[in-house]
């Protein structure tokens, strides 16, 4: 069972930087995944009163306060037309309402999970991620970072407009992926995420052109799906995921060259 | 520490352990309908409200509910029982286990849209398992009530 | 009928919606000790040392107990009728743990989390033996789970604990070798069905406390109180006497809880300190450390003439029993009694079996109880033979099934006396389109369309050995009182029995409170198992019931000064022919009570010589993604024949819960150890059951034969249900890919990875 000495409910960033830069003390995002752990912590901090749970929209951004939920992600309706509801595809088959109530952007994207939906759709849109005390940098980069004592406040997904699909393979409709691929193209860029290898999520860059330059999409995905290094878990060899990760590459693919509609499937 | 939070529409204000779970909190508060099914948030048996919104009181500090309002079925008697006896209609609640925790997002899903599809009320209610009925006839007792409402609330 | 055959609302269906407090940890007393369980991390290992004395300076713990504290003789969990067919192969805790999970200690303490830091202070010294995980290589093999001599058999089911054998036998009828020598086409493969989890809600809980006459009572999440109290006895060694087994409502059990797997531990607890312990499992220990179904591989050889008459069966099983006997020597039996009958028309059958014991978890009941896993085996082998006929496999079934009046040898020579299997696969047929549909569509997105069919049967009780029995009194306001012993687990038999009750009695439903169960006020059952409760129980309902009758009509004489004959009683009022004169039921409650000789109050047994098969048709419509291998259910179409159907809507209800734990456990439900034998799927994060989004739509309808043993003609519904989905999904995944898949779950990734490697 978790265990925890003090709760505090951070009343600044500051403050909150500060107690984090203890070892023994942990950021709780919404707390799902480390309710599960048996970590004995000295000091909780809540970020929870800073006003960090609103989506706030700038001239070329949505920036994304890390406190805010995969629900209100799911359903805000600016993004989803942003991503061509990739966004709402990458979390509403995660657990359930009650779960994604809980569960927040900032503990999602912190603790770069492999199986993340959320991290694997984020790094194919156009995202930077604004730390406490490193700036704001580009959410790859942060992605590939081994995990410190900062604060992750904001996760800012730049309106860049582009075509985008997010697919996902799973057992069984609300567990973990076996695979996700989110693919966004946007400037002279296809980005392709490939989450839940099972490792964390990871992003090719692929010029533009070469996407229209293709007439086999099939050979495409698949010389896109070789590159990426997959493992096996409970859900899947990686023999499995290297061949979904071919399926669901092109399936993306097929949907952003088809004009980049919503996501049907 | 000391919190302070309404529950059930009566406040309460009680000092707790620092790493007290809500589902413990409200337990202990006699909500005994919030359920314990796993540990792992997969189950959706001790869904409470908080600030109105489903919650897995089990992944949930007691202390992040201070200052806020909690609602448990115990709370919701009258939805409970009007919404309820359509899944009994149905004898969809068999073991009854899941089905404080079913009510109560059901309640929320109703009041967030009130005339859902067979699609959104699956995807809504997908984080409330239940071994007992196959779903099935809980569908069913969704639609009878829907139905009755539709009628105004006559059967 | 006003009673039978009414979809009535279960009697305790308002407090479960309003989430009222009356499951066992609900009712709890406040200041209960927690008692918790170290367990082993080895599968097979010897306890060296084992050190307490710091964990036990803990604050706020009251005791730890170790193999050195608790008695000697062994004992089952096993909830069965005494002589128990299980082996008696248990201690409370042993020195020698068994598998991963296995406890080794008992800790007790004021809360929870003082007796979780001292179960960390435990200090234990193994010897780490090696195990033996595979049931393939237990018979006979190097590695003993149960070498000590203290093992024991009660019954004759060919165990030997120094062969790693639970139960070994062999039956059959005419010469199949022959037989299947003479058939034109024959099929022969190994199916096989993990150890999966029934995965009810409510995980296993028992809170002890002792009352002011020194008894230990015992309040448990359990099917089988009277057998509950046994085995507590057994394991303490204190008499029956001393003890009373009772059950609040009850979060779901489907068989796992015909087990005893955690009562015996506060019991213990409580009858040391005398004082209330409660144990409530975690959802791990719950999957890791329970009673799941039996691991079972079953091979069939099936033979047929060219016009697809089946002429021959023959079934090996090897059941896999884990660490301890539970249900071991029992359910096998099922795999081949309950789903060769099937075909009953064959010249010839052969069945043998071998049940080892293994270093992984026991197995114990689970719904279908072994029929599953046989019907499993023999109703794919149908398909795979029609494949091979060229047969359409409605057809070929059609042909070969049982029919009402047919002789089942393979059925413990039994007469199928009710039966409307050819019904139900008819309106199957119709219902599912199959003609239109069968066997595959490509749709064109590429995705296929494909159907499955299957039948099932199972049994209505364990003949000769069930005993079902009811208490029914009038009271003084002409109301009755029903007390049982069956336990009610969500099932609605409360509900049920009361019905059967009403009908005899004339009165409303509402007029029969119903009880229950309690070892100390409720007349013998043997408990809810094995399909038995309405057709056992309910048998002594009715006879209780027409006994009361009787007595009610000789306290209406006695009130209305005439002969018994000559009252007319309606239910309500008691007439006397002669005179005119009425006295109400009420009267007769209260004449009862004054002056009287005449007790208004009847308990009668019933057991049963038979036990009638219920019959059942199922079919799928399925969508394949023959690239992801994704199964998507569309729709499943059961038509079930379990005789009279008691209440349409709880039989309806049993019928849709048990298809989607079969379809949990065909397509998701996956059960994965590691080398070391410890098991992955320990949560609802890694032990997938279906939600709503994953079982498609369902269409259940029931074809009623009419059983002549039964009460009012009914017969089972509760396992038969389970039965269908994994042989009829099996099918429509052949139909689909043209690849027949033997193990379950069958995973999007063995139909991708297979769709590949044939195409390549």
């Amino acid at each position: 069972m978790l265990k925890i000495k003090q709760y505090v409910k951070a009343e600044s960033l500051e403050q909150a930087y500060e107690l984090n830069q203890k070892k023994t003390n942990r950021i709780i995002g919404g707390m799902l995944w480390l309710k599960m752990s048996t970590a004995q912590i000295q000091t909780a901090i809540d970020l929870s009163g800073l006003g960090l749970d609103q989506i706030e929209e700038t001239e070329d951004a949505w920036k994304i306060g890390c406190m805010v939920s995969l629900r209100d992600l799911e359903l805000h309706e600016g993004l989803n037309e942003l991503s061509c509801n990739m966004v709402r595809e990458s979390v509403r088959s995660i657990v359930g309402v009650q779960f994604r109530n809980l569960a927040t952007i900032g503990g999602s994207i912190f603790g770069r999970f492999g199986f993340s939906d959320v991290l694997t759709c984020f790094l194919a849109l156009d995202t930077e991620v604004e730390l406490y005390k490193g700036g704001i940098i580009s959410l790859e980069e942060f992605a590939k970072m081994e995990r410190d004592n900062d604060i992750l406040v904001r996760v800012i997904v730049k309106k860049t407009p582009g075509k985008g699909s997010y697919q996902s393979h799973r057992n069984t409709k609300t567990d973990f992926p076996v695979l996700a691929v989110a693919a966004d193209r946007y400037g002279d860029e296809l980005k392709v995420a490939v989450g839940a290898r099972p490792m964390k999520a990871v992003c090719l860059h692929i010029p533009a052109e070469q996407l229209d330059a293709c007439t086999d999409l099939k050979k495409f995905a698949k010389e896109l799906a070789t590159q990426v290094p997959m493992g096996s878990n409970m859900r899947g060899s990686a023999a499995y995921r290297t061949h979904l990760a071919e399926v669901l590459i092109r399936r993306a693919l097929e949907k952003i060259t088809d004009g980049g509609e919503k996501n049907a499937d | 520490m000391q919190i302070s939070l309404t529950l059930n529409g009566k406040k309460i204000t009680e000092e707790i352990a620092d790493d007290l779970l809500l589902i413990d909190f409200v337990r202990n508060h006699g909500c005994y309908s919030v359920k314990r099914g796993c540990e792992t948030s997969n189950c959706g048996l001790c869904t409470v409200f908080l600030d109105e919104k489903p919650v897995l009181s089990c992944s949930v500090l007691a202390a992040r509910a201070d200052g806020h309002k909690v609602d448990t079925l115990e709370g919701l008697q009258e939805e409970a029982e009007e919404f309820g006896s359509f899944i009994a209609g149905q004898g969809a609640e068999q073991c009854g286990f899941c089905n404080p925790g079913m009510i109560m997002n059901a309640i929320a899903l109703f009041r967030e849209n009130p005339d859902p599809s067979d699609d959104e009320i699956r995807e809504y209610l997908a984080g409330n398992l239940c071994r007992c009925s196959g779903y099935e006839g809980q569908l069913r007792g969704i639609h009878d009530f829907l139905e009755y409402k539709r009628k105004g609330g006559a059967r | 009928m006003k009673a039978v055959g009414v979809p009535f609302v279960k009697k305790d269906a308002m407090a479960l919606v309003t989430g009222k407090p009356v499951y066992t940890n609900d009712l709890a007393p406040k200041e209960c000790l927690i008692v918790k369980l170290l367990r082993s991390p080895h599968a097979n290992a010897m306890i060296r040392e084992i050190k307490t004395d710091v964990a036990m300076r803990v604050p706020g713990i009251e005791a730890i107990y170790t193999w050195k504290d608790v008695p000697q003789h062994r004992f089952t969990t096993a909830g069965q009728t005494w002589p128990e067919p299980s082996p008696y192969d248990r201690l409370i805790l042993d020195q020698h743990v068994r598998f991963v999970g296995d406890p080794v200690a008992i800790i007790a303490g004021e809360n929870e989390a003082c007796v979780e830091r001292a179960m960390k202070m435990i200090k234990v010294k193994y010897e780490v033996l090696p195990a033996v995980l595979d049931p393939e290589e237990a018979l006979d093999g190097p590695v003993l789970v149960h070498p000590e001599d203290s093992w024991k058999a009660l019954c004759p089911v060919g165990a030997d604990n120094k062969r790693n054998l639970c139960a070994q036998a062999e039956d059959g009828n005419g010469d199949v070798e022959k037989v299947l020598a003479e058939c034109d086409v024959v099929v022969e493969h190994t199916y096989h069905v993990r150890a999966a989890q029934q995965a009810m809600m409510e995980t296993f809980q028992t809170v002890c406390f002792m009352d002011m006459y020194g008894r230990l009572n015992v309040m448990s999440s359990t099917q089988i109180v009277y057998h509950v109290r046994r085995i507590v006895s057994n394991a303490l060694g204190i008499p029956k006497s001393k003890i009373r087994a009772f059950k609040p409502r009850i979060g779901g059990g489907f068989g796992a809880k015909q087990s005893a797997v955690c009562e015996v531990y506060p019991a213990f607890v409580t009858w040391k300190t005398g004082k209330p312990s409660k144990i409530v499992f975690t959802r791990e220990e719950s999957q890791i450390a329970s009673s799941p179904r039996h691991d079972m591989a079953v091979t069939v050889r099936m033979g047929a003439d060219k016009e697809g008459n089946i002429r021959a069966i023959d079934l090996y099983t090897l059941s896999n029993t884990g660490a301890y006997g539970e249900h071991g020597p029992t359910t096998v039996g099922l795999s081949g009694h309950k789903a060769i009958p099937l075909y009953g028309s064959a010249e010839a059958y052969r069945f043998r079996y071998d049940v080892v014991y293994t270093n992984r978890m026991s197995a114990g009941a689970y719904r279908g109880y072994g029929a599953t896993q046989g019907i499993f085996a023999v109703e794919t082998s149908v398909n795979e033979l029609a494949e091979k006929l060229g047969m359409d496999p409605m057809e070929i079934r059609m042909k070969n099934m049982v029919k009402e009046g047919q002789f089942m040898p393979a059925y413990y020579g039994e007469t199928a006396n009710s039966c409307a299997l050819d019904k139900c696969l008819a309106r199957v047929k119709e219902m599912s389109g199959w003609d239109e549909k069968y066997p595959r569509k490509v749709m064109p997105d590429g995705k296929i369309r494909s159907v499955g069919v299957a039948l099932a049967m199972q049994g209505s009780c364990i003949s000769n050995v069930d005993v079902g029995s009811a208490t029914i009194k009038l009271g003084e306001d002409g109301v009755y009182n029903m007390s049982i012993a069956a336990a009610d687990m969500g099932t609605g038999c409360d509900t049920i029995l009361a019905q059967m009750a009403a009908e005899c009695l004339d009165c409303d439903l509402d007029d029969i409170a119903v009880s229950g169960a309690d070892t100390d006020t409720s007349p013998y059952d043997s408990g809810s198992y094995a399909s038995s409760t309405t057709y056992v129980t309910g048998m002594a309902v009715t006879r209780a019931s027409e006994e009361l009758k009787k007595r009610i009509v000789r306290q209406a004489a006695k009130m209305l000064k005439c002969e018994v004959d000559e009252v007319d009683f309606d239910g309500h009022i008691a007439r006397s022919d002669k005179t005119g004169e009425e006295v109400t039921l009420a009267a007769i409650g209260a004449g009862a009570m004054c002056g009287s000789d005449i007790a208004l109050q009847v308990t009668e047994s019933h057991s049963s010589p038979v036990s009638p098969p219920p019959y059942m048709a199922g079919a799928v419509e399925i969508e394949l993604d023959p690239e992801t291998g994704h199964v998507e259910i569309l729709d499943y179409y059961a038509v079930v024949d379990c005789g009279t159907v008691i209440n349409p809507n709880l039989a309806r209800v049993q019928a849709e819960g048990g298809i989607v734990q079969g379809i949990g456990m065909t397509l998701y439900e996956n059960i994965q150890y590691t080398e070391k034998g410890q098991l992955l799927n320990n949560s609802f994060m890694q032990y997938k059951i279906p939600t709503r989004m994953d079982m498609g739509n369902l269409h259940v309808e029931f074809e009623s034969s009419y059983e002549p043993t039964g009460p009012f003609g009914a017969k089972s519904i509760g396992e038969i249900v389970i039965n269908t989905p994994a042989p009829a999904l099996t099918h429509a995944i052949a139909n689909a890919t043209g690849l027949w898949f033997r193990e379950l779950p069958i995973t999007s990734e063995q139909i991708a990875m297979g769709i590949m490697e044939n195409e390549n």
